[in-house]
């Protein structure tokens, strides 16, 4: 951060609906654009190639949602962060909507470096795409959890690596429909010092315990990023952001929405997303 | 007419580049679908990436959707892998906008910029649920349209497109709407009765409305089938751009695209002459855009879309004639605001266009592209693309001098004419460009990019045997060996793919089995050279009884009635041959908004003229001209004073 003084901002954004087959690149990309089009005050690189100091926060795979996504912008000049996240969400594509905007404290550590832990919504079927059993996934989930090594066969660079996904496990709480049926689970993976995505886990659970069926993926949606800090666990946007007072309103219902923070004592700037869960501070 | 998203979306965790599939780019039209609209699927026959960014398509989808009884959506070709789900589960080609199936629209137009793509056209008729061929087709199909420059010999798919538009269509499809609407009211049982009416709409070709007679392997005669079908169709053309600022909501892609940048079209039409080029003589004459008007499009398209890069589009970029203010105004323009680039393709050879390039260019000075397309001057005569190599190499100098470090020359071969030391000239060429470059830095670079050429319908070159494989390939094993160990490097096309384009740019009738062989025998996506194999078009060839190379290396004569004779871009066909023979003759031809008219038969037939913002000479704009003209001198063309010069 050389030159004059900078006001360094992070975002809250959402991944929802078709949109959610574009890459991590393309919502980049979409970023920067919706930033021209809104024309904000920004700070950009040294050199031939001037670049926008964006950075973004893990990567979401292709093809899964999120109301969790995070990205750090500098600018050179202040802003109406209450009127932020609705400008930049019209110019970007349908179901990326900022969500959330917070002045961020000028020396913040990157995104990629503090998140420990992701939170994930993972909608679970047998490989066929028919539901489970009543009870079929939460015992499976039990057995796996017991098993010291959780072996899963990825692809990296073209070649095919084992790689035990038992140690990214946080904790996985299988969740039931009214029937009984079960449906879906919560996955929190460790993201230090590295990550796998709930379907590698999925997958790894199915191959170990060798459920007949197997387990699918219908649909993953991260509810959260967690950064445990002294025993803490804050999301993002409530980490390393600068106290202010503000009221952030509902994008969608356009009625007031504050939403204390009781371990930072500030009020982060969060709306809900249409149908997400709404932004949680952590305990 | 419900959307299939529920059942595709399924399919794209399974498949390359999902996002192809989508939509939601921004720009993208929301269109109004109710029963008495016409409803048309804009349909480009390659992947997303590559049609994405075509412009007709977008002017078209704008035009069609500001209508009252018209919507327009779009579609793509599907990659191999998602066809293959697709018609595992007996899912249609689609929409990308609302994911309707394309049987559902009224009309399915597809855009031919390349004729290798001809394959791809069969195959998404067939994935759209439609009869591929258009005699089998009934009053519930919709209507197979086709346009875009490979429509000018519209014979090869005679047998599989419905109607073709010749020539541009902002105004045509308007009428093609007001027919085709006016059909389900009357009944919609005679699909003969509403071909018919279609080809009565001037520009509107349709195959079935005529017989041809052969005369051996020649044709003897194409005859309308009714009195009221025109003998000889004629291309349309809109006589002022400045009517049509269009697209005026350029798409934004959510994937990368080429051509990933707001495009704005400067001019259409270009009045070089380079024999060779079918873009330049089937869209005469010159229409400029008022420069105002381009600074407008510039200025909002970059607000609108969040483009960090704009191109000034046309075949000749340099030679609109504001060029010069038009691009310090842009400079200007962008200062200060985090960096907005500009690129101008298609830019001709001299240091006029690198004095733009380096107005432009403040930094990162990397790689400038020319294409002087042949290496002497005598074959530069014949194809009438007239730089000298003093031009060249003025051109080259500047560029080195400037900063940029890598120069990139485009070449043909295998042109009428054509010796050995015409080939050996591109690598003197290449090679003295590459000395220039080492005066200036150490690290210079010279790449040569060759194409083998293909004679093309409506040019002076059309009754020219193109050169085969074998001879294409020993041309450039020649070339080859003439930059060995020198810094100029070759890259070339592939000669076999240059066959078959040849068999499909000037085939007849005939060759619409071949098409559909090719098909069949799995010849999709044959731009791509992974999915490209001559033997499946060798193979078809032969199984229909026709010699490929009476199609490609054979020379045509004078009195042939050629397979495109009934379609006419309004030049004389009297014109084409003797600028054929000046040609053989090396006779060179410069450019006629700066000298008198040559009656090539476009401006009076069609009663049309070169529109232009300038009566003189683009400035440094000698090349083509023989003269500098850039001091003064008159302009056969009506002058508009748009510019506040007054006319």
């Amino acid at each position: 951060m050389k030159g004059g003084a900078l006001f360094p901002v992070r975002l809250r954004y959402t991944k929802r609906g078709k949109v959610r087959w574009i890459s991590h690149r393309d919502v980049a990309r979409a970023f920067e654009r919706a930033l021209r089009i809104e024309q904000l005050p920004l700070a950009f690189t040294e050199g031939f190639s001037p670049r926008p100091k964006v950075s973004f926060g893990l990567a979401l795979p292709t093809g899964y949602e999120s109301d969790a996504e995070y990205l750090d912008l500098e600018l050179v000049s202040e802003v109406d962060l209450d009127t932020l996240p609705a400008a930049i969400s019209d110019a970007l594509p349908s179901g990326i909507d900022v969500i959330g905007a917070s002045a961020l404290d000028e020396r913040a550590p990157a995104l990629m470096d503090v998140v420990t832990s992701t939170e994930w919504v993972v909608t679970v079927v047998a490989s066929d795409g028919s539901p489970l059993a009543r009870g079929a996934l939460t015992s499976t989930v039990d057995d796996a959890l017991q098993m010291p090594v959780l072996d899963t066969t990825r692809h990296r660079k073209g070649r095919e690596v084992v790689e035990d996904v038992r140690p990214v496990i946080s904790r996985i709480d299988v969740h039931r429909d009214v029937e009984g049926n079960d449906t879906s689970c919560t996955m929190e993976l460790r993201t230090q010092p590295r990550s796998a995505k709930p379907g590698d886990v999925l997958a790894a659970i199915a191959s170990a315990t060798a459920i007949s069926g197997g387990l699918a993926e219908a649909g993953v949606l991260r509810t959260h990023q967690w950064i445990e800090r002294d025993g803490a666990r804050l999301e993002p946007h409530c980490a390393d952001t600068r106290p202010r007072v503000l009221v952030a309103r509902d994008l969608n219902k356009g009625t007031p929405d504050v939403r204390r923070d009781h371990d930072t004592g500030t009020l982060a700037g969060v709306a809900h997303a249409a149908g997400g869960t709404g932004p949680e501070q952590g305990n | 007419m419900s959307s299939l998203w529920p059942r595709i979306e399924p399919l794209l965790a399974r498949v390359e580049k999902p996002a192809r599939y989508i939509g939601m780019e921004r720009g993208a039209q929301t269109p109004v679908h109710r029963p008495q609209n016409v409803s048309w699927l804009l349909v480009y026959p390659d992947t997303y990436e590559i049609g994405l960014p075509n412009q007709g398509l977008q002017i078209l989808y704008e035009i069609l959707n500001e209508r009252v009884d018209a919507a327009a959506e779009r579609a793509y070709a599907p990659w191999i892998d998602l066809e293959v789900e697709l018609r595992a589960r007996g899912l249609p080609l689609f929409s990308v906008d609302t994911h309707r199936a394309a049987a559902d629209f009224d009309v399915i137009a597809f855009n031919l910029s390349a004729e290798l793509v001809f394959t791809n056209v069969l195959n998404l008729v067939d994935l759209a649920g439609v009869p591929v061929r258009n005699e089998d087709r009934n009053a519930t199909h919709p209507i197979v349209l086709a346009g875009g420059h490979c429509a000018f010999n519209p014979e090869p798919l005679a047998g599989y497109v419905d109607a073709f538009v010749i020539g541009e269509g902002e105004e045509v499809v308007g009428e093609i709407t007001e027919v085709v609407g006016a059909w389900p009211r009357a009944g919609r049982v005679d699909r003969e009765a509403l071909l018919h009416e279609l080809a009565t709409i001037p520009g509107v070709y349709v195959p079935a409305m005529y017989d041809v007679d052969y005369d051996g392997a020649f044709i003897r005669e194409v005859r309308p089938r009714y009195a009221d079908v025109p003998e000889r169709v004629d291309k349309r053309t809109v006589a002022d751009l400045g009517e049509w600022p269009y697209p005026k909501n350029q798409l934004v892609p959510l994937v990368e695209v080429v051509h990933d940048r707001l495009n704005v079209e400067v001019f259409r039409g270009c009045t070089r002459g380079c024999r060779f080029c079918q873009a330049g003589m089937i869209t005469r004459p010159v229409r400029e855009r008022p420069e105002e008007q381009v600074r407008t499009m510039v200025r909002e398209g970059l607000r609108r879309t969040g483009y960090d890069e704009v191109a000034l589009t046309s075949l000749s970029t340099a030679d609109f004639s504001g060029i010069d203010r038009v691009v310090a105004d842009l400079v200007t323009d962008q200062e200060g605001t985090g960096g907005v680039s500009l690129s101008l393709p298609s830019l001709r050879v001299d240091a006029f266009t690198v004095g733009l390039a380096s107005e432009i260019q403040k930094v990162r000075r990397t790689g400038l592209t020319f294409a002087p397309e042949a290496g002497t001057w005598r074959m530069r005569q014949v194809i009438n693309k007239l730089i000298t190599e003093d031009d060249l190499y003025a051109a080259v100098d500047a560029a080195y001098s400037q900063g940029w470090r890598r120069v990139k020359l485009y070449f043909l071969t295998g042109l009428p004419t054509e010796v050995d030391e015409d080939t050996i000239g591109i690598a003197d060429l290449a090679k003295h460009v590459v000395d220039i470059g080492k005066q200036y830095s150490k690290q210079a670079s010279c790449t040569v990019s060759v194409g083998g050429f293909v004679p093309k319908p409506h040019t002076p070159f059309q009754w020219f045997g193109q050169n085969g494989v074998q001879e294409l390939r020993r041309k450039i094993g020649l070339l080859r060996d003439a930059t060995k160990g020198t810094r100029a490097q070759v890259k070339w096309h592939d000669a076999q793919a240059t066959y078959a384009e040849g068999i499909a740019s000037r085939g007849d009738r005939r060759i619409g089995r071949v098409i559909e062989r090719v098909w069949r025998a799995g010849g999709m996506f044959q731009e791509w050279s992974e999915h490209f194999d001559l033997a499946r078009w060798l193979d078809a060839m032969a199984a229909e009884g026709l010699d490929p190379d009476w199609y490609v290396t054979r020379h045509r004569h004078h009195d042939e009635i050629l397979p495109w004779d009934h379609i006419t871009a309004g030049l004389h066909k009297d014109f084409l041959w003797n600028d054929w023979q000046a040609s053989l003759q090396a006779h060179g031809l410069p450019d006629c908004r700066w000298t008198p008219c040559y009656d090539c038969g476009v401006c009076t037939d069609y009663a049309l003229e070169h529109v232009v913002a300038s009566p003189v000479a683009p400035a440094g704009g000698s090349q083509g001209t023989g003269q500098d003209l850039s001091a003064g001198g008159s302009a056969p063309v009506r002058f508009l004073g748009r510019v506040g010069t007054g006319s």
